[in-house]
């Protein structure tokens, strides 16, 4: 692809493959195990499911503008994204290597619904494994660096795994979340979290929601070009692990269930976080978003 | 799951020299084709792994019409199929096999 | 066995761990020092007041540097699943108390959770699961999900689902297929002291993350420490 055709990209449109592709230099990507390998599911035959080559994770490494960085990118619209076994090894493997080779950071495209039920305890175990990994990569001093924007969204684990993460960027399709709509609809019932209504989802799930309080760190347009910038500039202020920061996130998030644990909806949340016209958030342009954000004093924090 | 294997012999090799390539994406109506230039230059062998069983024959006629079109020689095809329909299925094929001409 | 009957097996001597709300706290006196303990006890779900005050004591107990073991007992339900959780920022909450665990690991504090009722999910992960050597007890009965669930999401009949489960660790809940996927390290007898049972996993904790080689060994989860592997090895090389 030619590059202004790579940068315009739909970020939630494309596929896992597609966004690496348009994501890293041109031609740099080299895949840790091929879909040629055929390291498949093991366990889904059983449930009579098809396989898919690269089990709905790409892992590899490549160069972002010039720097040597490790990834991995979820498929999304194969079994939701959700962690498998295979799956979950071939992104535990590449953050262990993270931790001894030390790239200039590690990038996860977070395209998931959470644990694949039909290998829920290693999928489950896997995201343990993964959330272990990624600690230490950073006490390596190695920057690891959430992307979410695809269209399964950051669930379940998923939504633990990115709050392992140093950063996060997200567009206004991503979401970020533990339990999904449709699993609190399913245990609490429609008045508790009525999943048809996808305004809500937004508000309450939503990238702009997370950005404004804190829950991410950059918000992006949903194209690879946005995405790219955000990473770059994400990579170069990632917070420690250490006590201090863990104190610091300890504080914010305690500070933020004191001022708006009283809170029904998000807009409620946005009034008391200073933003004059709450109800016109989701229609905002990316730039009017961006000042918004810029006067919200819980979106800036190195407590992650 | 139903697995369906077919070889042809083609007239010529596929063009360009690519070694490999990977288009589409296991999902509901779609499918996912994988495709390897590890054949000798007059063969073409497809394998095809598809949870709907029964559409054998489809799947012979889509096949013979790619090969008809497109002389994939050389090449091994292999395709995890979420449920695509035919016209997907062709497409798709023509999309792998300029992927590796490219 | 009940929190109360743990404690007493573990501290004979007595202890100053508490209930409140469902969350366990405290510490007792063990092996010569203090151990602290955090936890969930009555199935109760995890959400984001319950991570951070558990996370909060984790923190106190990194900041007080004397490396005492911190026991994570976990009779809990999945993450609190609401509304105004994921308004609140669940994820957040969740991944900071295990971030808080796992900093607590490398701060040289032994972490081990203690599974001795049900876990499932979210609640699972921040808790026992980021601890570097988890127990159970016999009865203890972790899930991702139940079986009647799990058949309606994957429209499996129940019975298939059932019969499944016994040759299939990977996906069935319960302990021993937990046990097979390496997640669960170990199941201590109720009948003897837990003292002694919990002083030797600790001295016999394994350096790194282990999980996926008893997965393997144990054939709950046989592919992924080879996997995991050879991706590692290959980027290692670059």
């Amino acid at each position: 692809m030619a590059g202004p055709d790579r940068d315009c990209l739909s970020w939630f449109e494309a596929s896992a493959r597609q966004r690496l592709d348009a994501l890293l230099d041109a031609g740099t990507f080299r895949e840790a195990i091929g879909p040629a390998e055929r390291r498949m599911s093991p366990h889904l035959p059983l449930f009579d499911l098809p396989c898919a080559f690269d089990d709905g994770i790409v892992v590899g490494s490549g160069a972002l503008d010039g720097r040597t960085v490790f990834v991995a990118a979820q498929e999304g619209r194969f079994m939701g994204g959700a962690f498998g076994e295979v799956h979950g090894g071939k992104l535990v493997g590449m953050l262990r290597a993270a931790v001894e080779a030390k790239p200039e950071a590690v990038l996860l495209l977070f395209d998931t619904g959470g644990v694949r039920l039909q290998e829920a305890n290693a999928g489950e175990t896997a995201i343990a494994e993964t959330m272990r990994a990624i600690t230490e990569a950073r006490a390596a001093g190695v920057p690891v660096i959430g992307l979410i924007g695809g269209r399964a969204g950051c669930y379940g684990g998923g939504g633990l795994i990115a709050g392992t993460c140093s950063r996060l960027a997200v567009s206004e399709g991503g979401r970020i979340s533990v339990s999904g709509p449709e699993v609190i609809e399913t245990n609490k019932g429609a008045e508790e979290f009525d999943s048809r209504d996808r305004a809500l989802v937004w508000r309450t799930m939503g990238g702009k929601h997370r950005r404004l309080i804190g829950g991410a760190d950059a918000f992006c347009d949903d194209t690879v070009a946005a995405f790219r910038a955000a990473a770059l500039d994400l990579i170069g202020r990632a917070p420690a692990f250490d006590l201090a920061m863990l104190e610091a996130e300890q504080a914010r998030l305690r500070a933020r269930i004191d001022r708006f644990g009283d809170c029904r909806d998000a807009t409620e949340i946005w009034a008391r976080l200073g933003v004059n016209d709450p109800e016109a958030v989701p229609a905002m342009d990316t730039r009017a978003f961006e000042e918004t954000v810029a006067r919200v004093e819980e979106a800036r924090h190195d407590a992650r | 799951m139903e697995s369906l294997t077919f070889r042809h012999t083609t007239q010529k090799p596929l063009s360009g020299t690519k070694a490999q390539a990977i288009t589409g994406v296991v999902a509901s109506g779609n499918l996912e084709i994988l495709l390897e230039r590890v054949l000798p230059p007059d063969a073409f062998e497809i394998a095809i792994e598809t949870p709907i069983a029964g559409y054998g024959q489809v799947w012979e006629a889509v096949v013979a019409d790619f090969v008809a079109r497109a002389q994939p020689g050389g090449v091994r095809i292999s395709i995890n199929d979420g449920g695509a329909r035919p016209d997907t299925v062709s497409l798709r094929l023509l999309q792998g096999a300029r992927l590796l001409e490219a | 066995m009940t929190l109360a009957e743990i404690l007493t097996s573990l501290f004979p001597e007595g202890h100053a761990v508490t209930v409140a709300d469902g969350l366990v706290a405290g510490d007792g006196p063990f092996d010569g020092g203090r151990m602290r303990v955090i936890g969930i006890d009555g199935d109760t779900p995890l959400g984001v007041e319950g991570a951070l005050t558990l996370a909060g004591h984790v923190l106190e107990a990194v900041r007080a540097g004397d490396k005492a073991p911190i026991l994570v007992a976990v009779d809990s339900d999945s993450q609190r699943m609401s509304r105004r959780d994921e308004l609140l920022g669940l994820n957040e909450c969740l991944a900071h108390l295990a971030k808080a665990l796992l900093l607590a690991d490398r701060h040289g504090h032994p972490t081990i959770g203690l599974l001795y009722g049900h876990s499932a999910a979210g609640a699972f992960i921040a808790t026992a699961l980021a601890t570097r050597v988890l127990a159970a007890l016999p009865g203890a009965n972790p899930s991702v999900m139940d079986l009647p669930s799990v058949a309606r999401v994957t429209k499996l009949p129940l019975e298939k689902l059932q019969e499944m489960a016994q040759s299939t660790p990977v996906f069935a809940p319960g302990l021993d297929n937990m046990l097979a996927t390496g997640a669960v390290h170990a199941v201590l007898d109720p009948a003897a002291p837990l003292g002694p049972q919990i002083a030797s996993l600790i001295a016999d904790r394994p350096e790194g993350d282990v999980r996926d080689r008893l997965g393997r060994e144990r054939g709950g989860r046989p592919v992924a420490e080879e996997i995991a592997r050879l991706v590692a090895g290959r980027l290692r090389a670059g």
